[in-house]
């Protein structure tokens, strides 16, 4: 840059020959020279101003343009992730206890069809009638010629399905992937399993959720993708279940049972090993429930967790075992069974008004005496009573997780009378589930700990507290021996497994008040083996009535007693119990009194 | 100096942006090999599932019964019962094996015609 001297020697010469002031000359290029400084910094400043202003809007521009973009894409995985393996599984699977599958999930397609895409409505409709022969084509067609934009033609279908759907070649039918849940073992354990069907439902992708049962009930569970790979493991064992709902369902037909339930259930830890009730459906094609009518009679009906009816004569050993317990009694002590017996009103009778005379409370329970049972509950007393049977836990629903257990809450008298106490005592008057006895007699069975039934595969023993004594436990249980070897369950017997139980037949209560004659509730409840208690079985037959005599007999221990049996003889073997030979019960120490 | 210094920083940018763009390729072809990967991987567990589900279904408890009913001629196939359990001491000791003939007498003789 050439520097212009402020006092050139060319204009200064001049001026001082003229005698003319230099500093005027001098000022002036002084000015020049600093508004040339002022013209430089300003255009510096302001070619730095722009690029600032660039450099901010295209960083804003940036920023917005992204924005843009996030808020209008679709969301995807970043492609470098761990998790990248994690197999998106819909639904856990349902196993038993030795991880056989109970449920699983397959993938099948579902069925639509885009009308306004249609090349030839009439054929198509023509040869889905021809795959499916429930679809009308009338009907199908009529729906592809209306103006719909979209319809569901099949949830599931077959890959053979598919395959001739597609050969029908019309673009306008489509298939969407499902998911489907399987059940492969048809009706096998149907009422524990539930069902599952479609929730929201979209093209490419649909819900399952669970319906009933334990699907239902562990419906958060099943769903939740975590647990894709862990399957929820039940106490049920698929062998002990096929066999004992065979041979149950051989029985029901036997004693011309219109229904029949029953419950196999560890007795340490809780876990049901085996659980029917039939009539069964099958869960992957779950029927409607019923709207009219009786719902017991429903095959959806699960008489084993929601059948309440008065169990009869098998909660006598209850009484027995608190009137022991409480030191009233023991199981020799003498009680007077002979009529006449009235309380509040009402005389006490016994089945086909036998006299039993003076007999032994253990004797009593051999002999089913309806008598001796109430005399023990007078002498119990009803507030002991209650809240002995509401620790069993016949009070409440029971706590079996599958859905329709919440719904079997127990029938309890208004007023808890002498009286109430007297027919509670003998099985009338307190109506509870099947599930209910038989957490009942596993108190008995596993020396007098409550447990909870479950159906989630435990690991141990889950004793509970303590609600009777090892005694009263122990007497109970040869009281339920004797009942087998000696009394009204004879023919419950199966050699080498030493079984105890407890039968009882209860009139069915008619819907309008009152009970049927010709109607009865057959049961029974068993401990085997009786010396050393593993399981509890409890057989319920729903008006049963054997034909081989003269007449028709319904005693529980000509009815619901051989089914058990056969049913002990079957799954026993399949536990893997060895047949054993009863261990002599030592003899008894008798009190008696020495002055 | 400075332009040995401003040409061996340009080669170095070449250099570095080059590498960058083959990691870059590198990079992108591994992601689409897992992603295969991945789709093989679900791929077998559908395929999995489908065939343990098959495999329940083939041996439910009902099919299975009827099948040895069906082939009771060949297999005898009962269930099992408790009579059907034994204890070791029901188990017979085998045999004791025969001991060698040691001293064997030889037994010879001629028949005679007694007419």
């Amino acid at each position: 840059m050439t520097r212009t001297p402020l006092r050139p020697l060319a204009r200064i010469l001049p001026a001082r020959a003229a005698g003319q002031s230099t500093a005027e000359i001098e000022r002036e290029n002084m000015r020049a020279r600093h508004e040339e400084m002022r013209d430089r910094a300003r255009a510096r400043a302001e070619g730095r101003l722009l690029v600032l202003g660039v450099f901010f809007f295209a960083a804003f521009l940036t920023v917005g343009v992204r924005m843009g973009m996030l808020a209008t894409s679709e969301p995807v995985e970043p492609r470098a992730s761990v998790h990248g393996a994690a197999i998106s599984a819909a639904r856990a699977d349902i196993v038993d206890r030795n991880g056989r599958l109970l449920a699983t999930n397959l993938e099948t397609h579902a069925l639509y069809a885009q009308p306004p895409h249609m090349v030839d409505p009439a054929a198509a409709a023509q040869g889905l009638a021809e795959i499916f022969p429930d679809l009308n084509a009338q009907k199908l067609l009529a729906d592809f010629t209306s103006n719909r934009k979209f319809l569901w033609i099949r949830r599931k279908i077959s890959p053979e399905q598919m395959q001739a759907v597609h050969e029908i070649g019309d673009p306008g039918l489509l298939f969407g992937p499902r998911e489907m849940r399987l059940y492969p073992n048809g009706s096998l354990a149907a009422h524990v399993m539930g069902g599952a069907s479609f929730g929201k439902e979209g093209v490419s992708a649909a819900e399952v959720i669970g319906v009933a049962g334990v699907e239902k009930h562990f419906d958060d569970y099943l769903r939740d993708p975590a647990n894709g790979q862990r399957p929820l493991t039940l106490s049920l064992d698929l062998t002990v279940q096929a066999a004992a709902e065979q041979v149950l369902y051989g029985g029901m037909r036997l004693m011309n049972a219109k229904g029949a339930t029953s419950v196999l259930m560890d007795v340490h830890t809780g876990e049901v090993i085996s659980v029917v009730s039939l009539p069964d459906f099958d869960p992957n094609n779950r029927p409607r429930p019923a709207t009219t009518g009786d719902q017991s009679d429903s095959p959806l009906f699960n008489r084993s967790v929601q059948g309440v009816y008065e169990l009869g004569s098998t909660f006598k050993i209850f009484a027995a075992a608190q009137a022991v317990d409480l030191g009233l009694v023991s199981p020799s002590t003498i009680i007077d069974t002979s009529g006449p017996m009235k309380v509040g009103g009402f005389r006490i009778g016994e089945f086909r008004n036998k006299n039993y005379g003076k007999i032994s409370v253990a004797d009593i329970i051999v002999q089913s005496s309806n008598r001796g049972t109430g005399r023990m509950a007078l002498q119990i007393g009803s507030e002991r009573q209650q809240e002995f049977l509401k620790s069993l836990g016949f009070f409440e629903a029971t706590p079996f997780e599958i859905v329709e257990a919440r719904t079997g809450k127990p029938l309890l008298p208004k007023r808890w009378t002498d009286l109430s106490a007297v027919t509670i005592s003998y099985g009338h008057g307190l109506s509870t589930s099947p599930m209910h006895l038989a957490a009942g007699y596993a108190v008995i069975a596993n020396g007098g700990h409550v447990v909870r039934p479950t159906v989630v595969k435990q690991n141990g023993p889950r004793l509970g507290p303590r609600v009777m004594s090892e005694n009263a436990a122990r007497a109970a249980r040869e009281m339920l021996r004797k009942v087998v070897t000696d009394g009204t369950a004879s023919m419950g017997d199966v050699p080498g497994y030493a079984v105890g139980g407890k039968t009882g037949t209860a009139d069915k209560p008619r819907a309008r008040g009152g009970y049927y004659e010709d109607k009865v509730i057959a049961t029974f409840a068993t401990i085997f083996p009786a010396h050393d208690p593993k399981y509890v079985l409890v057989v319920t037959l729903d008006e049963p009535v054997e034909t081989s005599g003269d007449k028709p007999r319904r005693t529980a221990g000509w009815t619901a007693v051989p089914v058990a049996a056969e049913m002990i003889g079957r799954i026993a073997p399949l536990l893997g119990l060895r047949p054993d030979i009863e261990p002599k019960s030592l003899a008894d120490i008798t009190l008696t009194s020495s002055n | 100096m400075r332009n040995v210094l401003f040409v061996l920083t340009t080669l170095a940018v070449i250099g570095l942006a080059f590498w960058a763009y083959r990691e870059n390729y590198a990079t992108q072809e591994a992601l689409s090999e897992v992603e295969t990967l991945h789709r093989d991987i679900r791929a077998a567990h559908s395929r999995l599932a489908v065939l343990k589900a098959e495999w329940a279904y083939l041996n439910r408890p009902a099919r299975l019964r009827d099948l040895a009913d069906i082939n009771f001629d060949r297999l005898g196939l009962l269930p099992l019962r408790p009579e059907q359990f034994g204890y070791v001491d029901e188990v017979a000791y085998p045999a004791p094996p025969l001991p060698p003939i040691t001293d064997s007498v030889e037994v010879s003789g001629t028949v005679e015609d007694t007419e």
